[in-house]
């Protein structure tokens, strides 16, 4: 790809389980994207601010401890609130299939569920770097 | 692989004809991490040296297990890690597996209670109940065993950094129960350094978190002999995409890590090393599995006996078993149930002690109650159908296994001595080197599945389109309000003044190095909340925070 | 977002106009010019530029996260780039600093920007030179350039910065020897980090008999300072020392120096970078040349319109 793409991936809440997360920013890093990642046990506002500052076209956030319905939109919302609501915002993790049209509704543009490839994120990514 | 007399003769005869004519499935077959597989081993790929190496179960160096009977004699316990939402809630999931043949519990908690937190803090939010029961003081542990006789069951807590506070919690219901603390026996897992590696729960730096670790270990010797104090655990190196060989190493010297630790605080070696309990994962080489457990049991005897131990006990490593989550596909569920079967299988080829099987629904959620059911139907299916527990390590003696447990041996060995030179585990876990090693291990394993290089079945082979949704459980969300309420409420019935008192005893006790579990215990008794108790050695200690 | 309004809101010190000017420069989109021709040379003058690098292992983040501890308790605003090598391979990066900086995330007055160095043959200096002074220009009067010790990208920094700091730590051993003949000697100071562990006090005579040296053979003074970062001990001293050490550049004419040095390089940096993507084209055009390169080069640049031969 010519122009660079810059993603934030993010852990929002206390979950610790950061395999995935790490899995994806080395996969996105592989496909040309410049990952910026915040490690674990952040807040919905210190993720919008770093991805913010960072000037990403995206933010990707990975929770599995079932905080996903409180966590995601919140960080949808910080970015709204910092003048950024073009920062797309997509997500992942343990998410049963009946909560993915509350997340989308709420500004998540793609959800990832459990069985989701590599590929299918890093062309996601893609996708929504592209039509920004 | 060195020359056995025919080996040559049917290199050249049978294998070369019969490659000639047919390939094998692969070029290289190679383990996790990239170690070659052994087409065929043969009597000269193990060492002569049957009593140093393998020995006899119950005598060092215990490759062969920690009992001379093994499950002859007793069973493993068949331990299900359970509790989500209230105390109540989880009080009603541990009477229904007690019912059902379940023999020890084992706690789960909800996340803002690992990391110290009241279900009120902000850092709380979507949190409270989710995966783990929310406590948040000793009213809500109360509920979580009411009407469980804690001198008949054995607990085991999932609880690190603030392990100590849960603990005191546990202790005061048993005596509110009238049992005698030193009767209580169960597990804290108490691991802090394989939290800052593999799972995220920690609170504060590592080395005011050994000191909590080390002055459990003093409190236990002399109060509760039946408690392990702590379950080193390798399951979540694993779960984080480490190899076996790294499990083994991180996880054994994490364990050299706290026996040191408690050696400068001039605890007796041979006092507190008999409660040193591990935990390990249950994956899918099933073989490498088994060898890993008899590899670790040996390791863990030798270096025990190199720090000077000298009662057996102390070189023995007892360990819990959990089959591994990670392989749990989101596709076609029941196949989990197969993959659990086999995980769990390898678990007790290799002497495990406990044992948790996965619930076949848990990539997508927390597990139903009728699929917990099944999980523990296969290990007692195990235990009392396949004949597998009725003679002590069966595979000991073949070819393969020996040469296998030797290879992962020798392989950690040096790992660990890899760390050593780079300064000891915690200055490895502050560098990240640690986590970026099974970071690798993580995506050259995910990189592996993608290509197709490895088979998941279900997964990049015989899928199938699927339309049902299996039921799930979930956690109302209403979980969190009324938990903050009964918050507040608690609040406003203790005595407060007493609680300042306890409060402020233990944070001059944190300050002047002295020890930590008696005021805990003072704190608890009044019902300070746990996140008062470790917001006072927050203060104190500091925090830590992640760093790749 | 138009361009006025990021130029506006930079000197605002309004985070997401900060962000966007570094990506716009960066990527040398329409607008960049704008926002070049609008910073203040006298807040870029203002600021102190300190390059922080050294041996992967050597503890430059938490060094880094622990000197914006400190600048913060002296009410400083300050900026970090932080730069971590493009893969070759994909044009990727992971770009991993900021983690351990994360703490500073709700503080509008520590501003981070993480960089890939995207493959350029002189480092990072064009972009990570204009994210400095865009972040000069929203108030930050020091801003810190952090990168990894490896390869080129180490003696950019040296360039950009009004002074440099080389992080060591003990263990790194055969790697130091290493480096002593060239980076360790261009460093104004030596760090000698995880001052707790075995083998620093070593270290730290072995890194004062290299500055000694360097006083004998150029006349020029290299501080050696010795810091625990995982505990913040010596952090305060060290700042301190790049306070002092920026106030003998300023009095000896040293930091105007190097600031025109740095400008120089920049230029060539930019003019090579601007120009490649025209070059690379006529190469890709003279596919069937089997000649020497050097001769296809002075072709292409007078083609260009540049005369290269002697």
């Amino acid at each position: 790809m010519s122009k660079k793409y810059r993603v934030l991936i993010g852990k929002p809440g206390l979950d610790g389980h950061d395999r995935g997360a790490k899995v994806i920013a080395q996969a996105l890093r592989d496909h040309g994207f410049e990952v910026i990642y915040t490690g674990i046990r952040r807040s919905p506002a210190e993720i919008a601010a770093a991805a913010v500052q960072e000037d990403v076209d995206a933010v990707g956030l990975s929770s599995l401890s079932g905080a996903h319905l409180r966590l995601f939109p919140a960080v949808v919302e910080e970015l709204a609130k910092a003048g950024a609501d073009d920062i797309v915002v997509v997500g992942g993790g343990v998410i049963p299939e009946d909560d993915i049209a509350t997340l989308k509704e709420a500004g998540v543009r793609e959800i990832f569920t459990p069985g989701a490839t590599l590929e299918d994120v890093v062309n996601a990514f893609q996708g929504v770097c592209e039509k920004k | 692989m060195t020359e056995h007399p025919s080996y040559t003769s049917w290199t050249e005869k049978e294998l070369a004809a019969s490659l000639s004519r047919f390939p094998e499935r692969y070029k290289t077959f190679y383990h996790h991490g990239g170690a070659e597989i052994p087409r065929l081993s043969v009597p000269t790929s193990i060492g002569q040296d049957y009593d140093e190496k393998i020995g006899f179960p119950g005598r060092y160096p215990f490759t062969r297990g920690v009992q001379p009977t093994m499950y002859r004699g007793r069973l493993w316990t068949m331990r299900q890690y359970a509790g989500f939402s209230t105390a109540a809630e989880s009080n009603k999931r541990y009477r229904y597996l007690l019912d059902h043949g379940t023999t020890g519990l084992s706690v789960a908690f909800d996340l803002p209670t690992q990391i110290g937190y009241d279900s009120d803090h902000a850092m709380a939010l979507g949190e409270v109940g989710k995966v783990g029961v929310a406590i948040d003081s000793l009213a809500d542990m109360e509920i979580l065993f009411e009407g469980i006789p804690l001198d008949k069951v054995s607990t085991s807590m999932t609880i690190n950094s603030p392990a100590m506070v849960l603990f005191a919690m546990y202790v005061v219901v048993a005596q509110k129960q009238g049992v005698a603390t030193e009767k209580i026996k169960g597990t804290i897992q108490n691991d802090i350094l394989k939290e800052y590696v593999a799972r995220g729960t920690y609170i504060f730096p590592p080395r005011p978190s050994l000191r909590l670790i080390t002055d459990i270990f003093r409190w236990c010797g002399k109060n509760t002999p039946l408690f392990n104090t702590i379950s080193i655990s390798g399951y979540h190196i694993r779960e984080a995409g480490s190899t076996a060989v790294q499990e083994v190493a991180f996880t054994l010297a994490n364990g050299v890590t706290y026996v040191k630790t408690a050696l400068e605080a001039g605890l007796e070696l041979d006092h507190f090393a008999r409660r040193l309990a591990f935990f390990f994962n249950a994956s899918s080489d099933l073989l490498e599995e088994v060898a890993k457990f008899r590899a670790a049991r040996r390791l863990w005897a030798r270096i025990m006996k190199d720090l000077g131990a000298n009662k057996p006990a102390s070189w023995m490593l007892r360990f819990h078993t959990q089959t591994a989550g990670n392989t749990l596909t989101a596709q076609q569920i029941d196949n989990n149930i197969v993959r659990v079967t086999l995980q769990a299988l390898s678990a007790v080829l290799g002497g495990t002690q406990s044992l948790h099987t996965n619930s076949r629904d848990e990539a997508l959620s927390l597990p139903t109650e009728e699929s917990v059911r099944t999980a523990l139907r296969t290990q007692q299916v195990i235990a009392y159908e396949t004949g597998v527990a009725n003679t002590v390590d069966p595979l000991a003696g073949s070819y393969f296994i020996e040469e296998l447990t030797d290879r992962i041996e020798s392989e950690a060995v040096e790992l660990m001595a890899k760390i050593d030179q780079a300064g000891g585990v915690v200055a490895c876990i502050e560098d990240g080197f640690i986590q970026r090693q099974i970071e690798h291990s993580a995506y050259a394993y995910q990189r592996e599945i993608e290509s197709g290089e490895r088979i998941i079945v279900g997964v990049n082979k015989f899928q199938v389109e699927e339309e049902s949704r299996p039921p799930l459980l979930r956690v109302s969300p209403e979980v969190e309000a009324e938990q903050v309420d009964r918050l507040q409420q608690l609040k406003a019935s203790r005595n407060n003044d007493q609680v300042d008192q306890c409060l402020s005893s233990l944070r001059s006790a944190a300050q002047n190095d002295g020890e930590l579990m008696e005021p805990v215990l003072a704190c608890v008794r009044e019902y300070a909340t746990l996140g008062e108790i470790c917001d006072v050695l927050r203060q104190v200690f500091g925090e830590y925070r992640d760093r790749q | 977002m138009n361009i006025s309004n990021v130029i506006e809101g930079v000197s605002r010190r309004d985070p997401r106009s900060i962000g966007r000017a570094i990506s716009i420069v960066e990527n040398h989109d329409p607008g960049a010019q704008a926002i070049l021709d609008s910073l203040d040379a006298e807040k870029i003058a203002a600021c102190l530029v300190v390059g922080i690098t050294g041996l992967p292992g050597a503890g430059k983040s938490t060094l880094t996260a622990q000197l914006i501890k400190e600048y913060r308790s002296q009410k400083k605003r300050i900026g970090i780039v932080a730069v971590d090598p493009s893969s070759p391979l994909s044009g990727g990066a992971l770009l991993g600093d900021r983690v351990r900086m994360m703490n500073h995330a709700l503080d509008r007055d520590v501003v981070i920007r993480s960089m890939a160095t995207r493959g350029r043959l002189g480092g990072v200096c064009g972009s990570a030179g204009a994210a400095v002074r865009i972040m000069a220009q929203s108030g930050c009067e020091v801003v810190l350039i952090e990168t990894v010790g490896v390869g080129q990208s180490e003696m950019d920094i040296v360039r950009m910065a009004d002074l440099t700091a080389m992080v060591l730590a003990p263990g790194l051993g055969d790697d130091i020897q290493a480096m002593k003949a060239g980076l360790l000697e261009v460093a104004d100071i030596l760090v000698v980090n995880k001052a707790d562990l075995r083998g620093a006090d070593a270290l730290v005579l072995d890194m004062e008999s290299v500055a000694q040296q360097r006083q004998e053979r150029q006349g020029r003074s290299t501080r050696v300072c010795s810091t625990i970062a995982n505990q913040g001990q010596g952090v305060a001293a060290l700042a301190q020392s790049f306070k002092e050490i920026n106030g003998q550049f300023q009095h000896s004419g040293e930091k105007a120096q190097r600031r025109l040095q740095a400008r120089r390089y920049e230029v060539i940096d930019w003019a090579v970078e601007l120009i490649r993507p025209r070059i690379a084209d006529r190469v890709a055009q003279k596919q069937g040349f089997c000649g020497d390169p050097m001769l296809l080069a002075q072709d292409i640049l007078a083609e260009l319109g540049v005369e290269s031969k002697k």
